[in-house]
This record gives C-alpha cells, structure tokens and sequence, in this order.
C-alpha cells in the first residue's frame, strides 16, 4: 500500500459520525441491492449508532461500471469483489499482504485488495481479473501470453499475478525478465514455476507492444 | 519411439481461459441461498484435555444458529491407503475433525455456525472453555532423552504399529559427540548385503549429521469447504486432489453412504500431498449443515492452514558411508529420527532408506529409524515425501567424498547410478529379492544433463572467489516412486460423433487431468477439438480413479484412458462387422470413421457408429458393463449408458517392475560472503520419465518442483517457542516461500523422452523427484561455494552463511529442529 493510499485508509471513516448520517446510512443500506451481509452484520433498527459510523451504500467504479454497494467501514476491498459484488476472480490466499492473490489495479496501480479498505476507494477506478477481457471476450494482451505458453498450473495464484503484470507493464511496457520479475515479486506463487510465469509475462508484453 | 499426433506435443488446456479470466470457481467461489459461515475453536495449548466447553452465552446471541463439537462426531474411519511403495500409516489414537484431546497448538476443538462469519467469529470468543494442560513435546531429541516429554498420553513413538513410550539412556547421548546425532534404540530397521564387507573395502569413509526440516505444504488456496445438503445427498464443493477418491473418505467422516455424497471440485489450488482428503475440511461444514438445515461455508483462513493443512515430517540422520578410491559407494549405514507430529507415522524416513538404495545403489547397506510424536501440526506425504530428505541427507556426503577423493561431482553419481531394472530398497522377506524399477537411464540423463549445463566450462568457478562473490556448481540424482496401476477409464462416442471422456482426476494444477485424456483420444484417432473432457464433478458420472499424489496420475491414467480407448475401438470394429460383414478385424479405425482395412472412404462414421451402438444395446452403450471395473465405475457407467458407443475397462496391463522416475538437476550458485546472500545462477535438469504427454506441462512440473526443494534448500522452515510449545512462524512471511525473485535467472530443461517398457504409451509421473534434485542440486553447489562444512541442517540462510564463516565451521546444528 503506498503511503497515499495508507492516509486515505485512515482518513476515510470519520470519527463522531451525527446521528442524522448515522440514520441516513441505514436507511441507504436497507435499500441497498446488494444488502445480503455474508460478513457482515445486517444493520439493525433503533439500536445506538456505534462511535465512528459512516455512510453504508456507496457507489464504486468497478471494471467501468458504476456499481452501488452496502459497505461497512471496516470493510476490506477484497471482501466486497467477492461476497458483494460476485466478482470471485480476485482471490484471497492470506488476507494478510503476503500472497498478492487479491491484486487489483486502482487507478491502473496494483494493489493488494485484503488490506485496503473499500471506503478508501471511492471515486476511483477499480480493475479486476474479470474486468481485462473485452466483452466480446477477447483477451488482454498478458491473458493471451499466458494462454499461448500454458502458464500457471493451479492457478489460484494467477489473478493476482496477471493484475500486477499489467499494472507493472502500463509504466514499464518493454522489461527485461529480470525488471518484470521484480515488477511482479510482490505475489507468490506455491506451484512455483515461476520460470513459465515470466515467460507468459514476457510474451504477453510483446503482444500488448504489438497491439 | 512411435508417431504421435497429440502425444508429445503441446496444447491450450480447455480449462486456461477460465483460469486466466477469473471465472473458474474454487471452492470458495460458490454461493448458495442462506448461507450460513462457520468458525472454528482452536486449541490455544499443544496439549490439553477438555474439562468443559460453556457455549451458553455465545449461543444466545443473534445470528448463531450452531455449535458441533467432538461429542457429536461419527466415530472415525481407519486412516487412508498409502501411496504405493510407502507402508501403511499406523494411527491408533485416530484423528477426527475435533476433539477433546488437543495435541497441537491449533488443533479445532469446536466450530460455530451463523449467519454471517463475523457473528460466528464473535460467538468462538464468547465460548467459555476449560482446559486441563497435558505435558508436551515438540522436539523428537527432547522426547527421546531420558524422562523426556511424551506428546501424548500412550506413548511417543510406534513399534510393531502401537503407540509405546520410548526412552534413550544418558549415555546414547553422550557418545554422540561433535554435534553428531546421538543413536539410541531404533524400532525399525532394513539391511541390504553384507555391511561390514561393505565397509572394509572402502577407501574413506564419512560420518555425518543432517537436519531436514519440517514445512507446512501451504497450497495458496487453503482448505475451504461449502456444504448443503439436497434430497438427502450432501453436496460438497471442496478442494482435493481427487474428485473420485475424496467421495468415500467424505461418506465415512460424515457418517453416510458413499452414494448419498455428491462432490464438487472443478479448481484446486495446489495440494502437493495436502489435499488427500482430511478430516475437518471433510466433515465439519457438512454435519453443520445437517444440523442446521443451511448450506455452510468453511472458510480457512492462512493461520488455519498452517494449523490443519499438514507438513512435511522433518528428519534429522547420521549417515556413515564408504567409498572405493573411484568413488563406487561400497557401504551406507543411515539412522534416522522422523518428527511425525502428533498422529500417525510417516513413510519419510523409510523412504530415505529406500531412495538412497536407488539413488546411490550402495554394495551394502543398513537403514535404522525411529518416528517421534510431536505437539506440532499432523503431517502427511509432501511432494517426494521421504525423497526430498534423502537427497538432502546424502548428496552432501557424495560431493564430500569426490572432493576427497578428488574425483568430478557429475563422474561420483555416474559411477553409482542405477541402470536398467535397478534393484532397490529393502529384500523382500520371503525370497531374500529386491525389488527392481522397470528402467532407469540416470548416466544418460547425467551426460545429457552435463552438456546442456556446461558442466565441464562451468568447473573453473568452482569454489571461486571475485570480490566477495563465492561460486559453486552442484548436481543430483532424485528418484521417485511415479506411478500406480488397476484403475478404470470410462469414455462415450456420442452420436454428435464427439469423443467424451470422463476424468475422475482432481484439478490440482499438474494438468494431468486433462493431459491423460489425451491417450484416449490419440488411440481412436480423433482430432482434439472434437473432443470434450467431463472432470470436476462427480454428478458427472466418472470412472474410478487414482489420488493425485504420489506421481501416480500420469502412469496410472493414460493407462486406464487407453484400456477404455481399446475397448471402443473393439465395439466399433464388432459393429462394423455386424453391419457391413466379415470379421471385426477386417476393420480399422481412422478419420473418425471406422472403415474396411485398405479402404479409408467405406465403413460407418463414428457417429453412426454411436447412433448403432444405442441401438444394439447390451455392451455397446453400456447397459452390460465388464465384471472386473469398480463398483464406482459401474455406477457413473450405468448412468451413462445409452448415451453414446461406450468404451469402459479396468487397467490390466501387465506390470513387472516398480515404477519410478529419476530427475538429476545442476545448478550454479553465488553467494556474497559479505552479506549471505544468495544468487542462483544457472539450473539445468533432465527428466527421465518415460515417454512426454505434454511438455509444457512436463516442464512445468519439474521446475515447479525443483523450487519446491530450493525453498527447502534456502529459506523455508518452522519456528517453535520451544517453552510454550508454540509455533512462531504461521503465516508465508515467516515460513519463506521461495518468492520469484529466489528463482534462478537462467533456466534449462531436457526430457529424454525414452518410453517406459512396461506400460502402454510409456508415460510416467514426475511431480515428486525434481524436489529433491532442486534441493539438493542447491546443497551441493553452496558446499562447492563455501566449504563441505559451513551447514549441517537446512534452510541454509544468510545469517546462517554467516556465522558459520565467521567461526569457521558449522554453526547451526544438527540437532534441535524448529529454530
């Protein structure tokens, strides 16, 4: 997380949040269309507003749709993909910034989505795994590189490792393997040909340089 | 080597653009209406026994609608078959999905269910639980010193299968000197020949200690599980190596009929010997969701995995082996100390045995072992369980007594290799005989290996120093048990004229799933987009088939896919004949048609074939099935019949030999003296595994592996508060996984692409032996880099380099595991 994106985490839920706003986000939430809370708690009527509350329903700007979501503050980006939205490509390996299973681009920069907070992403843009293809379904120059050298094996790691290869290709569209790799260390791979991975990546750069 | 049109040659998965899209659903992708999501209790001692567990309060909040705790479990089944070639695990004090006897810190006492995982969380904290500490050990030298710990209450180790308490006197530590392993009383041993003989034509001998580390598997999907039950069936969507395999493990946890289970698992995401199936992941949201009438998801968190995902069973080993002047191992007398956790005994450190016998074909030999309980996370087989510490433990010794006896680290391994139907492992007890590999071509994968390394150019850095940059060249041979025999294929001609094949194998990443497909496809001579592979889902009728794990699938499989090719091909002849005359063997098969020899245009079109088999019924569409497949087959079979021409068949091609696969592995290191860091320059390896179904993914496997055992080689380990008994390092940080950047700059890759004589197509597995090549390839270089004597145990990290430059010799023992 760089250190913008760490004070806009911190700066996001407001503290001593008035009982009016504390209302009018129930009210949104309950309308909500996606209010079904897999983790979190559906909000309930006529008890205190907690200290610190923020407004729930927010809209965000996911694969170039405007999408409204219930979203609680201490939500994490990851978790509102996957239980609220139902974008299940971004996948969570640890939860923790350890794996970089869960990277998505925000504003065309990789970021690890357990560890940063949805609020915090509000007025951005959001790219995920689903969001690269084209809608006639033609791949994404990198999707296309590790589809023509059968990178990856199980795969649960791929999401994430595509996400920052094309995050690390918008600022340095000509690397050497040994910059790419370095572009792309911040995910882990446990099948570990990592050797396969490379090369997908650098096959794909060729075909995004091409396009 | 015969013309293969799909054999050998490379192709896109069906499955990759799911992949690469985001759209393939792992376990935890699946939704169901109502779902509920459980916690799990986890023990917060290694050892303990539960007095009480007060879950009044915590039942009484809003939203929890659940708890299951041991009490309510079926009782549990017997532990599940061993891979091939490793002995059967005894497990007297059985594990279950909970329990009220934790042995590890970590281990699930408890789970919760609620409607959303936040409120399940809330309700574990509000479980009042009251536990009795019971000693523990986490250190198998710890447990077996006199009045040492006991991990559980009946004992610490197994001899002749049960559980016995066993004990070392003061002076079997004391005769060990000089950071070498004390050798106590051993429970299990095996000899080959004569070991005195053996030694007393050696020109040197060495004796020496190693440590081989435990590690979690830590697969980056972790073991989630969703369960909801349907007309009386449950239908699980879990992650395993074994779509087939997993459903009668999941009916004796739950306590139901293998029938009434319906397993879902179209991606996994790695297992590495992880995902045989296990107790929690199997039973806990199912009988959650029986009691609550709600689907229910399990989600696993990182921790958690490290916790129940199992490990590898470290092995500490003292080994004494004697070389002739031209390097010929004349004799090797291996003991061996395995920290098996807290439940059954693992093979590993029988398989250390074992594997060096084939590695290293020693005149003479004798293998002692004793397994140790401890109160750290349950093990299971991990990628070249038992292989991986062999190389570790003697690939060191071996490139000691070249340097010695100032031979070339390559020429040693040559001298020693196994050839042809090498024998290998313990005599059987009745005939006196070793077993044998059905073939091995280690000198050829040596030379060839040797070549595409530049081993002979490379020589001159061996040992060098420019700056504060010391270099090194290593090498190794790795064998592996890889592959099993006896299972079904089951495939459907449709009348649309497509070939389906059913695959029962797990989706775990190795692509073999797939890949064995392709034989079936091969032997009928259709083109491969006119093909259609069913996996993932055993409400799709799938035959029965092997566990991906111990390198089977590839042997197994292509062996099975091409009985039930033949056996199509035979209905497709006979249907032929019936409808145009003469014999059946007057037909061939071809262009998918089937057609009168010499006359490619006549006959019937696959399709029509279909469309007649329908017709005719009986043994054609699969209404009358073969006597001798699985009761699993013959029910997929008979759900399919009707649908198409069926080509359904048990495996039962003669086999002679054991089946085995031989990696050796070259790698080229660089470490900074001034710092420990490490570069791994170059790595070459060579695969002797039968004939290549799919080098892209042959590749794959090998250099996956091969980092596999470099992490081991580097950076991978455990950490235990040792006072406390608990694990410090849970999560990959700690843990250090080998991350891209570890990864060598320069990779290269041969197969021989010789085919295994004694199976169809003669293809075998790989998965396991490259681990050991890549770890001890690594081990070796660092020695030829730094001196024979820098490490004693593994990982070989920086700090480790280090002080063990500054002191001159070793400064990490041998001896306490886990620091």
């Amino acid at each position: 997380m760089s250190d913008k994106d760490m004070a806009d985490a911190n700066m996001m839920p407001e503290r001593g949040v008035s009982r009016r706003a504390f209302i009018k986000g129930v009210i949104a939430a309950g309308a909500a269309v996606s209010s079904t809370a897999y983790l979190f708690r559906a909000p309930i009527f006529g008890q205190p507003g907690a200290p610190g509350a923020v407004e729930r329903l927010i809209t965000l700007n996911v694969n170039g749709q405007m999408r409204r979501v219930d979203v609680m503050k201490q939500e994490t980006l990851a978790m509102t993909l996957r239980y609220k939205l139902g974008l299940t490509g971004t996948k969570l390996g640890c939860d923790r910034s350890e794996c970089g299973a869960c990277t998505v681009l925000i504003d065309d920069v990789p970021h690890y989505s357990c560890s940063i907070l949805t609020h915090s992403v509000r007025g951005r843009k959001v790219v995920t795994i689903e969001g690269l293809a084209g809608a006639d379904g033609t791949l994404h120059p990198v999707q296309q590189g590790v589809v023509e050298e059968q990178g990856f094996q199980c795969a649960f790691c791929m999401p994430g490792f595509v996400m920052a290869a094309v995050g690390f290709l918008k600022v340095n569209p000509n690397p050497t393997r040994a910059e790419l790799a370095h572009g792309v260390s911040g995910n882990l791979c446990r099948c570990q040909d990592y050797d396969k991975i490379l090369t997908a990546f650098m096959r794909g750069a060729e075909i995004l340089r091409r396009a | 080597m015969a013309e293969y049109k799909l054999i050998g040659k490379n192709y896109t998965t069906p499955d990759l653009v799911a992949k690469v899209t985001g759209k393939a659903k792992y376990a935890e992708d699946y939704r169901a209406e109502g779902m509920l999501f459980c916690k799990l209790l986890l023990s917060p001692m290694p050892h303990a026994r539960v007095r009480n567990i007060d879950a009044r309060e915590a039942l009484a909040m809003p939203g929890v609608k659940a708890i299951l705790t041991a009490d309510e479990l079926p009782p549990p089944p017997p532990p599940p078959a061993p891979p091939p070639g490793q002995p059967a695990v005894t497990q007297p004090p059985n594990e279950n999905a909970l329990t009220n006897e934790p042995v590890y810190q970590g281990e699930p006492i408890l789970a919760v269910a609620a409607v959303d995982e936040t409120t399940a969380a809330d309700a574990i904290e509000r479980i009042v639980l009251d536990l009795e500490p019971l000693p523990f050990a986490v250190d198998p030298l710890d447990s077996l010193r006199p009045n040492g710990p006991n991990a559980r209450l009946e004992g610490n180790t197994y001899i002749n299968r049960e559980l016995k308490s066993l004990k070392w006197t003061e002076k079997d530590f004391s005769d060990a000197t000089d950071g070498r392993l004390p050798m106590g009383e051993a429970p299990d041993t095996f000899s080959i020949g004569d070991l005195e003989a053996g030694f007393k034509q050696a020109d040197l001998v060495l004796d020496e200690t190693f440590l081989t580390q435990s590690t979690t598997h830590h697969p980056l999907e972790t073991r989630t599980a969703m369960a909801t039950w349907q007309n009386g069936k449950l239908h699980l969507y879990c992650s395993t190596q074994s779509t087939v395999q997993t459903v009668g493990n999941v009916a004796r946890w739950v306590g139901i009929k293998p029938e009434d289970v319906v397993l879902i698992s179209e991606f996994t995401g790695g297992g590495f010997g992880s995902k045989i199936p296990g107790s929690q992941t199997m039973a806990i949201p199912a009988l959650l969701s029986k009691k609550t009438g709600q689907p229910v998801m399990m989600r696993i968190s990182r921790e958690e995995e490290h916790y129940i995902g199992r490990a590898r069973a470290g092995v500490q080993a003292r080994a004494r082996v004697g070389f002739r002047k031209d390097g010929r191992i004349t004799a090797i007398d291996v003991f061996t100390i395995q920290d098996s956790g807290p439940y059954g005994a693992q093979g590993d450190y029988r398989n250390v045995g074992i594997m060096a016998s084939l590695a290293f074909q020693p005149m003479a030999m004798r293998w002692r072992g004793v397994t140790v309980l401890t109160n750290t996370p349950p093990r299971a087989p991990q990628r070249a369980p038992g292989g991986q510490q062999m190389n570790g433990i003697f690939d060191p010794i071996v490139s000691k007594a070249a340097r010695k006896l100032g031979i070339d680290q390559v020429e040693i391994r040559r001298v020693n290799a196994p050839s042809g139907k090498a024998t290998f492992g313990p005599p059987d007890p009745k005939t006196g005989k070793q077993g044998y590999v059905t073939s091995a071509f280690v000198r050829e994968a040596l030379d060839k290996g040797a070549e595409l390394f530049g081993w002979e150019a490379k020589k001159q850095y061996s040992g060098k120093r420019r700056g504060s940059k010391a270099r090194g060249i290593g090498v190794s041979v790795s064998p592996f048990n890889a592959g099993s025999t006896g299972f079904d294929g089951l495939l459907i001609i449709r009348p649309d004229g497509m070939l389906q094949v059913q695959s029962g194998v797990g989706n775990l990443g190795t692509h073999s799933v797939i890949d064995v497909t392709r034989v079936a496809a091969e032997m009928l001579d259709m083109p491969w987009d006119r093909c259609e592979v069913q996996f993932g889902n055993t409400s799709k009728h799938l035959p029965w088939t092997c566990v991906s794990a111990g390198s089977q699938t590839t042997h197994a499989m292509t062996r099975a896919n091409y009985a039930a090719a033949m056996d199509a091909k035979k209905k497709l002849q006979e249907i032929a004949a019936k409808d145009l005359g003469g014999r059946a063997e007057d037909y061939d098969i071809g262009n998918q048609r089937v057609f009168r020899k010499g006359s490619p245009g006549s006959g019937l079109t696959f399709a029509q074939a279909a469309r007649r088999a329908i017709q005719l019924g009986g043994v054609y569409d699969g209404h009358e099935l073969p006597k001798d497949i699985n009761a699993f087959t013959t029910r997929s079979a008979t759900a399919l019949a009707g649908t198409g021409l069926m080509g359904v068949a048990r495996d039962n091609y003669p086999h002679d030999g054991n089946t085995l696969s031989h990696v050796v592995a070259f790698a080229e290191v660089e470490v900074d003296v001034e710092t420990g860091a490490l570069r791994i320059v170059e790595y070459a390896t060579v695969a002797d595994v039968g004939t290549v179904l799919h080098p892209h993914s042959l590749s794959g496997q090998v250099f996956g592996g091969s980092m596999l055992g470099i992490g081991h080689a580097i950076s991978q380990r455990w950490l235990y508060d040792r006072q406390y008994g608990m694990p410090l390092a849970k999560r990959f940080h700690y843990n250090g996984p080998p991350t891209i950047l570890d990864a060598p700059a320069n990779v290269k890759f041969a197969a021989l692409n010789i085919a295994d004589p004694e199976t169809p197509v003669g293809a075998r597995g790989v998965g396991e032996s490259p681990v050991g090549a890549g770890y001890a390839a690594i081990l070796t270089a660092l020695a030829d880099a730094l001196g024979d004597d820098v490490f004693r145990r593994t990982p070989v990290t920086p700090d480790l380099i280090l002080a063990s430059l500054e002191l001159g010799h070793g400064s990490h023992d041998a001896l306490t595991t886990n620091v």
